[in-house]
């Protein structure tokens, strides 16, 4: 079937804006849901499950809430691994403190604290831009992550701070098995990346575009500034709040205030900058390209050893891994500044003409 | 087509005087503006021109003056205020949002009419799609009035310089606003877009009734529309009148003739 909209009319304003306006787009994502959600249960093993696909999932709502920031609106934060951090630990204590609480309701609140703490190093942004911006957002992921560390109440006064996750239980069934967590994890991941589809289609989106095109256009035209950059902090926080709540819960299960700290930020920073900078489908495929491109460097490496009969050292695969990521983003940002969703989104322009040029 | 009837004067700048450091931009200017009518705002280069704009809308706070806008008088606009009261503006230098496509961008000039809440937006739900679809209507009529239906796709950044200023008009007029100010809406055009742009610009003054205040350095275009003319040099008003006064008035000639001293 050739991806082309030929033939496709719209007699209405609601078809011309749904969100999948072309029916090939519609067909193949609801081919990666039926594959995500039926194929993969049914055919990967517990290593895919727990090892690369959870945390594919998880570091992909990072992504998104990174994305809605930096991308959408604008705003450059290092500071995502500490938003992240402090939704996993809300989670911890709403689960630990309040008895009875239901562990999506604890996600949810998990979010919540996560965007007032967004709220808060977000008012900087109301004075500095760019660099400097970013500098204040390195605040809080140092004050962050230091606070969690300092006061025990946090992690109810375990030792250096690690917290064990509570076992997850909805309605009476336990989320214990690598299946059930990976199912539960796409569940929430594919609900808020729809969620954030509809919102950068919406008016908010369009406020946060306005802000980071044009900020004294998008004054005149009646965008308070004040609002539109504290609910993208917000926003973007809450995903990343749940994100690390699942993070905790879902992937590691132990966590430390230390495990959320600046190379996390700027994993998933790269994450963005290599999957599309203003793209929902840009951070699936970042987060998928960094989780997956270390595993298959390795299983490159063994075959190539053989191939050439010379044992590598053990560091030299760990090290070669930075130095090509190191390269890659340095590539992308001169080559296609809007990631591989760009590179997806030329390659569909090209199709929708295929075989002809023009 | 209803006949154009100046009304009452919607808005009134008294003693404005706008000064950043030592430079002074705007020295005690007074005029006002009536509804419906098409002010013009002329002027050498560095006269102040869009300064007065930018006061109008609230980019630029005057440091003295009274501002008075449908009977309340202010010392100072704030940008939002001034959008929530029914002020829309192009600029100089294009600002659109070079990331979006002509139909976002046009789109971001209803927001203030939009109310659904961010949760509302995220489920898409009740309000939130009606909303749009209604908006999009509203849209679509002011893409229709300036014929911009073909490029309703395409990013922003990648259409001609005419283009942009149009669709830059339509992103102000998508806000329905009662005051629309325009600066430079021609500069850099050829005749044929000069003109186009001409007719759209009287084409909202008559349908919609809009009163419009413009700054425009072609004499003939701003000669042509405008019902009446103010004259800025150096930061001061040397002339106010219609455009035949203008044309006949001494200081007027000899700023922008130079005079031999």
């Amino acid at each position: 079937m050739l991806y082309r909209e030929a033939g496709q009319f719209k007699s209405s304003y609601a078809a011309d804006q749904q969100i999948f306006p072309i029916r090939q787009d519609r067909i193949a994502v609801g081919a990666v849901l039926v594959f995500a959600f039926i194929v993969v249960p049914l055919t990967a093993d517990q290593y895919w499950l727990s090892a690369i696909l959870v945390p594919f999932l998880i570091f992909s709502l990072a992504a998104i809430g990174l994305n809605l920031l930096t991308g959408y609106a604008g705003q450059l934060s290092l500071g995502t691994a500490a938003f992240m951090a402090v939704g996993a630990f809300a989670a911890y204590n709403f689960l630990l403190r309040v008895p009875g609480m239901p562990v999506l309701v604890a996600f949810v609140l998990a979010g919540a604290c996560a965007a007032l703490v967004g709220i808060l190093f977000g008012l900087p942004s109301l004075r500095i831009k760019g660099f400097y911006l970013a500098v204040a957002t390195l605040a809080a992921q140092f004050f962050i992550v230091w606070a969690l560390t300092k006061f025990g109440w946090f992690s109810n006064y375990s030792s250096s701070g690690v917290i064990n996750a509570q076992k997850i239980e909805i309605l009476g069934y336990r989320f214990d098995s690598p299946l059930s967590k990976y199912l539960l994890t796409l569940s929430i991941v594919a609900v808020l990346a729809l969620a954030a589809k509809n919102m950068v289609r919406g008016t908010v989106g369009r406020s946060w575009m306005a802000v980071r095109d044009m900020d004294v256009a998008a004054e005149v035209i009646g965008f308070p500034m004040l609002r539109t950059k504290l609910s993208a902090f917000a926003v973007s926080s809450f995903y990343c709040g749940v994100a690390g709540a699942l993070y905790a819960f879902c992937y590691l299960g132990t966590v430390e205030p230390e495990g959320f700290n600046l190379d996390l930020s700027f994993r998933i920073l790269f994450m963005i900058i290599l999957g599309g900078v203003g793209s929902i489908l840009g951070s699936f495929l970042g987060a998928a390209f960094i989780v997956l491109f270390p595993i298959f460097l390795n299983s490159v490496a063994g075959p190539l050893e053989h191939a050439i009969g010379v044992k590598l050292p053990a560091g030299l695969m760990s090290n070669l891994e930075l130095m090509i990521f190191g390269a890659l983003i340095i590539l992308f940002l001169i080559v296609e500044p809007h990631g591989l969703a760009r590179l997806w989104q030329i390659g569909k322009e090209k199709l929708r003409l295929w075989p002809f040029p023009h | 087509m209803e006949q154009r009837r100046i009304g009452e004067v919607i808005l009134r700048l008294e003693d404005i005087s706008l000064a950043f450091g030592g430079v002074k931009a705007l020295s005690e200017v007074s005029f006002d503006v009536r509804e419906h009518e098409v002010r013009a705002i002329i002027g050498p280069n560095g006269a102040g021109k869009s300064s007065m704009l930018n006061v109008i809308n609230g980019v630029y706070h005057p440091q003295v003056g009274r501002i008075t806008y449908r009977g309340t008088q202010r010392q100072q606009m704030v940008p939002h205020e001034a959008a929530r009261q029914g002020i829309a503006r192009t600029f100089q230098n294009i600002a659109l949002f070079k990331g979006m496509s002509v139909l976002d961008n046009i789109m971001t000039g209803r927001n203030l009419k939009m109310k659904a809440t961010i949760l509302e937006q995220a489920i898409r739900f009740g309000r939130a799609g009606r909303e749009e679809l209604e908006h999009r209507r509203k849209v679509e009529e002011i893409i229709d009035f300036l014929q911009i239906q073909h490029i309703r796709r395409t990013p922003v950044g990648k259409l001609p310089y005419g283009l942009q200023k149009r669709v830059e008009l339509a992103r102000a007029l998508a806000a329905e606003p009662d005051l629309l100010l325009l600066d430079e809406p021609m500069a850099g055009m050829n005749v044929e877009e000069k003109q186009d742009m001409c007719r759209f610009v009287l084409d909202v003054n008559e349908q919609y009734g809009t009163t419009i205040v413009l700054i425009e350095h072609d004499m003939g275009v701003v000669m042509d529309i405008s019902d009446r003319v103010v004259v800025l040099d150096y930061g001061r008003k040397i002339g106010d009148g219609t455009p035949d006064d203008v044309r006949a008035n001494k200081a007027v000639i000899d700023a922008y003739l130079g005079v031999a001293h």
